[in-house]
């Protein structure tokens, strides 16, 4: 332990923690990094640092499930250093990063070194999802099980997906050997392949190729088929499409082990937010129609969705400064996850739409992930963010603590500015 | 969220700053390039085949991607303008060498360049330059997009339009047909957005549906899989080129099917009303997409179309560098 863990009292502030059902002012105690207490100090308890969170909201630390924090291998994108600064000062606290780095994260020894330089700065919890086949290249399996000892919380494939059906089906069956969930984007390989927006009237019309909801409604039919034979456990990443969504929630009807989430862009956004071919708003799955947020909205609540992830994506000025079409993909995310699930909160109505929107990224998130975090029960891990909802701030590239200064979302006007993060027991930042 | 995207080609006037594309520009726009152009095709004409107006401007082309036609034609309008011209096929210079493309662009600005003119394998390429130019304050630079990835070809498009009307002088009783390729086609994309704000009643797409994005009625098009179908009673019909490397292949079996299946042929002509014209960006591929008896016959305007189009980049770049005619 790098600190001393501190006693510390959170007073005042209204405790939204999603997976106790608690929304009611209360003071939060914490001791040894961990809730000591809900409401009335535990005996004997003596504060060494106190945070007023009057008019604030203190919720568990936000669990993003999925941030690419660039490191090994693209370090001119991002650091771990400010890529961590920016995770605490959106509140994150539990990260779950892809494999697709460079090299690929498909060697133990490359998980323990980036586990290790995440402790070094300590700040939010960094969860790795170890390749699913070495080098993405969906060839041969990785050594899943040395991987899961080296810190792997899952497996994945990244952006790349498997040609050889065959292979995803063994690397299934050896998944669900260990009961390793594989995290997987549905995405077809041929189809879409080189498209840059969806496929419709506006990418037909902007002369740009696209990417068809077929090309994630066909991988959705494959994924299902080969867990429904093997029974592993699938985590569908960043669900794009209303027939997409139709298929998820059809799967869980039947009882199919899987869970699912989508970017916080495509609660917002659609593919007309394009343009005249802005790239920051070039993402991949790429940002799909009216009727495609509505839908993947409507299963927020319904629960076929289980989170939402900022899909943070550090792309630097060169990358995107580019023809809509060679731009990179990807926006900054980690500092506006919370804002932006917010903004959705706002749009929800009755009284329990800030709990309700909150689970997505704590609790229902850190469920998903198979992490202990994202509740703030007695005796839970003390990773809490305080924030004051009523803040309204103007996203501005410069301003943001990520290395990435690219979003769809600059400036833009949002609500939520976080005034403390605590990441086991330990103020991590504060402003 | 609602976002509002200010186009980049129109100043806070809502006058022309850049032509980058026709969609959304206004018809009184169009039709004052058109009249423009009207009056620059005598010059063409006359002995001495130049005007003043924009004498002692720098115009760059700027070709990323290869053509001898296009930048031929707008060489030559901007010699009759009295320009000085400056051809760059950068293709084969700096981005070579790994410069970036915004980085070409501020070093050709501070040659003190006042116009662009910029060809790119891209969709969306001369927004990408036109908003930096805007960005940066060097809003006295004027691009013109002389063709950028499938999205749009506004010049092509404007002398298709110089040409119906020449030949056809009401916008809003025709019946105009694109055929062929209209998946990879910028031309067809400014035609289409051309035909439509000039009132065109009924604009007709033809082709295989690997070759028609999907979409197009959003467009305001009539889609037709059937080319004899499609040809009935129009007053136009717009070829256009099926490139080499579409000929064979998942998009198309061969280029003799595709002839046989779409290529304009007399028999199919004669579906089209008698007066109807045939129009072809270029260059053609003979007994591919036209017949030669076709591309040679009467009712052909294919070469006017050329001689028309130098009249409509000088009236484009006379108008964007604020010398009204």
């Amino acid at each position: 332990m790098k600190f001393a863990r501190m006693n510390l009292h959170i007073k005042n502030g209204r405790l939204v923690d999603p997976a106790n059902g608690v929304d009611q002012v209360a003071d939060l105690f914490i001791a040894d990094g961990k809730v000591a207490a809900v409401g009335t100090a535990p005996d004997g308890f003596r504060a060494d640092t106190s945070i007023d969170a009057s008019g604030m909201v203190v919720a568990p630390g936000l669990v993003d499930l999925s941030a690419r924090l660039r490191e090994p291998g693209y370090e001119y994108k991002a650091t771990l250093e400010s890529e961590m600064q920016a995770a605490i000062q959106g509140g994150v606290t539990s990260l779950v990063c892809p494999p697709d780095t460079d090299p690929v994260l498909d060697e133990p020894g490359l998980v323990e070194m980036l586990k290790h330089r995440a402790r070094n700065l300590d700040q939010a919890n960094v969860h790795p999802l170890g390749a699913l086949t070495m080098g993405l290249k969906g060839q041969a399996l990785t050594e899943m099980a040395e991987l899961t000892e080296a810190g792997c919380i899952g497996f994945a494939q990244a952006e790349v997906p498997i040609l050889d059906t065959n292979v995803l089906l063994r690397a299934l069956q050896y998944a669900k050997t260990f009961g390793y969930t594989v995290w997987l984007r549905p995405q077809d390989a041929h189809i879409g392949r080189g498209g840059v927006a969806h496929s419709g009237p506006l990418a037909s019309r902007l002369g740009l190729s696209g990417v068809p909801v077929m090309a994630e409604t066909i991988a959705l039919h494959t994924i299902f088929e080969l867990v429904r034979s093997t029974g592993a456990r699938v985590h569908l990443c960043r669900i794009s499409s209303a027939a997409g969504i139709e298929l998820v929630r059809a799967a869980k009807a039947e009882g199919l082990p899987v869970t699912c989430d989508v970017g916080v862009h495509h609660l917002h956004m659609t593919d007309a937010d394009i343009g005249f071919f802005d790239s920051n708003a070039r993402l991949t799955p790429p940002l799909r129609t009216q009727r495609d947020r509505d839908a993947i909205r409507a299963a927020l609540v319904d629960g076929t969705v289980d989170a939402i992830c900022s899909d943070h994506t550090p792309v630097d000025d060169d990358e995107k400064l580019l023809p809509f079409a060679e731009a990179s993909p990807g926006a900054t995310g980690l500092e506006l996850l919370l804002s932006l699930t917010l903004k959705w909160a706002e749009e929800l109505h009755g009284d329990a739409a800030l709990l309700r929107a909150l689970a997505k990224i704590t609790s229902q998130a850190a469920r998903t992930a198979g992490l202990a975090a994202g509740q703030l029960g007695v005796g839970a891990v003390a990773d809490v963010v305080v924030f004051d909802p009523g803040a309204r701030w103007t996203v501005d590239g410069a301003a943001l603590a990520s290395q990435g200064k690219h979003t769809p979302f600059l400036g833009f006007e949002v609500s939520g500015q976080v005034r403390a993060t605590v990441v086991g027991g330990r103020v991590a930042y504060q402003r | 969220m609602p976002k509002l995207h200010n186009h980049p080609q129109l100043d806070r006037n809502g006058e022309l700053q850049h032509l980058l594309t026709i969609e959304g520009l206004p018809k009184s726009i169009i039709h004052h390039i058109l009249d423009t152009a009207q009056s620059f095709v005598g010059i063409s004409d006359r002995e001495v085949k130049k005007v003043p107006l924009m004498r002692g401007k720098s115009v760059f082309n700027l070709f990323f991607e290869n053509s001898t036609r296009t930048r031929t034609t707008f060489e030559i309008a901007s010699k009759r303008l009295s320009a000085d011209v400056i051809n760059l096929n950068i293709q084969a210079s700096s981005t070579s060498k790994g410069e970036s493309l915004l980085d070409t662009i501020d070093n050709l600005a501070a040659m003190h360049a006042d116009m662009f003119v910029v060809r790119h394998a891209q969709s969306g390429a001369p927004y990408l330059i036109a908003q930096h130019l805007n960005r940066t304050g060097q809003k006295d630079i004027h691009v013109v997009n002389a063709g950028d990835g499938r999205h749009a070809h506004p010049t092509q498009g404007l002398l298709d339009m110089y040409t119906i009307r020449h030949y056809k002088q009401d916008f809003t009783k025709l019946r105009v047909a694109i055929v062929g390729d209209i998946l990879h086609s910028r031309v067809a994309r400014s035609d289409i957005h051309a035909l439509t704000t000039l009132g065109v009643p009924e604009v007709r797409a033809i082709g295989p549906q690997t070759l028609l994005p999907g979409g197009l009625e959003h467009m305001g098009v009539r889609v037709f899989n059937n080319i004899e179908e499609g040809l009935k009673d129009v007053d136009v019909i717009i070829t256009l080129r099926l490139q080499n490397e579409r000929m064979s292949g998942a998009l198309l079996p061969s280029a003799q099917e595709y002839f046989k299946s779409y290529g304009l042929t007399p028999e199919r002509l004669a579906l089209a009303k008698p007066d109807a014209i045939v129009m072809h960006p270029g260059p053609m591929n003979r007994g591919v997409e036209i017949d030669s008896a076709v591309a040679d016959g009467k009712q052909a305007v294919i070469l006017p179309q050329v001689t028309f189009g130098i009249a409509v980049r000088m009236a484009v770049m006379s108008i964007l560098a604020g010398g009204r005619a």
